[in-house]
């Protein structure tokens, strides 16, 4: 493990942990190997960054996580109990049932648990509260800006207070202004809530920022090639992101990711 | 002073708030207002004029071919008669479309469910479906003696072919991630159609209803005819076949465009329907600013 800043490092290895992936593989239509005896740990409030070019299977292995589909081989494992309440997701489309308001959206985690709306309306209201959109309940999906979707996928995922939020490059679509806010909003919503992020992006600088923990991978077949750890302590802001060490950082995440796709140009760096 | 340009303290025309562009999206929504009910009203008042024209344009056409006044004056003094054949129309029309719609929901949700159950069912529903119901329906009528049944299959079966492949689309057009979505956090099989599958199936639903809504129409029509002087309905087509055999040109125009009249209706709420349901939020149903 790298550590790349030259603060104190965090108490990462103080964490407990919270899943692991033991050796996991998943090959498509008996050919296309997405992912290749991936070792991960992730611990209790990580933020957790899979970083890598498109096809380097960081979607896969969330899916994985998820529970959407079987690894090939290898196993992943919850460390102790967990139920179906502990994951919330956040997808790359803000994915909104249209017929539905704002609310109703957000409810979606507790009815399929069969709580009523009226039970949870206070949760409901105090998840869009957290995302800036509480005057925006009883609006419908198509009346919101992309961002504003976005917001209330996030309420969404965060609304049943879950152990682990799983986002699949969730800002990718949003412009760079956009982007920002929400990253800053979104480091914000998890100290706040104090769970755990696993986070896939191909944004170095998205995922030096947000970070604590990046797990950069490669593609043809999907691996992890390094683990890194983003030293600067939380809260993170406007400061961070101008600051030297944010620069420096990135520059060395920048230079793992390009050996990862095979690009040995720069290691003289 | 050339910064007064940019000052927004100067108003660069006399209202700035009202530009010509704007004037003229002003003028033409108010044109488009009037337009919306005068034009086809114009329209209709020209055609029933012409054919007043048309029908006295020589000495004996108007004998096979009833000038508008005699057939309003057919209309109404047939009214009760006419008015009694419609509802038997009616009756039929909307009982197939009733059946069609829950054959062809539960069909569509079966056909999601099951893979194999479409591999087998499908094929039928098709070939009903391009068969023309004009050569079924001697068939039927051989097979089925309830008057009131026999119809009521010829109508359904042109009916629930758009309500089946329409709903099945919906049923499957379902947004992948919230699949996912719902899956991650546990939902049921019911849950899922519930509140996933039937939501996202609605637009495409009553898509498929504004056809069959017609088709049924047509179908109970096709099936009277079939049924012919014989048959014991006493349906509006039945009653353009008995007008046709003596010779009461009138009344079968006015029976033919009550017909008309009524499929125009059901198309209209069909389609108010489809407004009611979908107007908070599917784009089908909603206006455009421009």
């Amino acid at each position: 493990m790298t550590d790349l800043s030259n603060r104190p490092i965090l108490p990462i290895a103080q964490r407990p942990r919270l899943l692991e992936m033991t050796g996991v593989s998943k090959v498509f239509n008996s050919t296309v190997m997405a992912l290749d005896g991936m070792n991960l740990t992730v611990n209790e409030g990580d933020f957790l960054s899979l970083l890598g070019p498109s096809g380097c299977g960081k979607s896969t292995a969330l899916r994985l996580i998820a529970g959407l589909m079987r690894p090939t081989s290898g196993r992943i494992g919850w460390i102790g109990a967990h139920d179906r309440g502990d994951i919330g997701v956040v997808f790359q489309e803000p994915t909104l049932m249209p017929w539905a308001t704002v609310a109703r959206n957000v409810w979606l985690p507790f009815r399929l648990r069969g709580e009523s709306f009226a039970s949870v309306r206070d949760r409901v209201g105090t998840a869009l509260e957290l995302v800036g959109l509480e005057n925006f309940r009883d609006a419908y999906p198509r009346e919101l800006s992309g961002g504003m979707k976005m917001r209330v996928s996030i309420a969404r995922a965060f609304v049943t207070n879950p152990r682990l939020i799983l986002m699949d490059e969730p800002f990718a679509a949003l412009d760079e202004i956009t982007r920002q806010k929400l990253n800053d909003d979104l480091l914000a919503l998890k100290a706040k809530i104090g769970c755990t992020v696993i986070f896939v992006t191909h944004s170095v600088f998205e995922s030096v920022f947000l970070s604590d923990r990046i797990v950069v991978m490669a593609a043809r077949p999907g691996r992890v090639v390094q683990e890194l750890t983003v030293g600067a302590p939380y809260p993170r802001d406007m400061e961070f992101r101008t600051s030297p060490d944010y620069a420096a950082q990135t520059h060395v995440v920048s230079d793992a990711l390009r050996r990862a796709m095979g690009d040995h140009s720069n290691d003289h760096l | 002073m050339t910064t007064s340009d940019l000052d927004p303290a100067v108003p660069r025309s006399a209202d700035p708030a009202v530009d010509a562009d704007e004037a003229r999206r002003a003028r033409n929504r108010r044109i488009e207002a009037v337009a919306r009910w005068a034009l086809p009203l114009v329209v209709v008042i020209l055609t029933v004029w012409g054919w007043h024209l048309f029908s006295n344009s020589t000495q004996t056409r108007g004998l096979i071919f009833p000038e508008p006044a005699r057939v309003w004056g057919r209309f109404l003094a047939d009214y009760p008669m006419l008015f009694g054949s419609l509802m038997v129309t009616l009756k039929i029309t909307f009982l197939a479309l009733g059946i069609a719609i829950i054959g062809g929901v539960l069909l569509a949700i079966l056909f999601t469910q099951s893979r194999f159950a479409e591999l087998v069912f499908f094929p039928y529903a098709v070939v009903l479906q391009v068969t023309p119901i004009v050569s079924i329906a001697p068939l039927i009528f051989i097979y089925v003696q309830d008057p009131l049944a026999r119809v009521l299959i010829c109508a359904w079966i042109v009916a629930f072919f758009p309500i089946l492949s329409n709903t099945t689309l919906g049923l499957k057009s379902t947004d992948s991630n919230l699949r996912d979505l719902y899956a991650i956090y546990g939902a049921t099989w019911w849950q899922t159609l519930l509140f996933l599958q039937l939501p996202s199936a609605l637009p495409y639903f009553l898509g498929g209803l504004r056809i069959a809504g017609g088709l049924a129409l047509i179908g109970a029509i096709v099936a009277e005819y079939v049924a012919g002087i014989s048959g014991s309905g006493s349906g509006l087509a039945f009653r353009i076949l008995e007008a046709s055999y003596r010779l009461n040109y009138p009344r079968m125009f006015a029976a033919l465009i009550m017909i008309a009249v009524v499929g125009v209706i059901i198309f209209a709420a069909t389609s108010f329907l489809s407004w009611v349901f979908l107007r908070k939020w599917h784009e089908s149903a909603i206006r455009r600013e421009t």
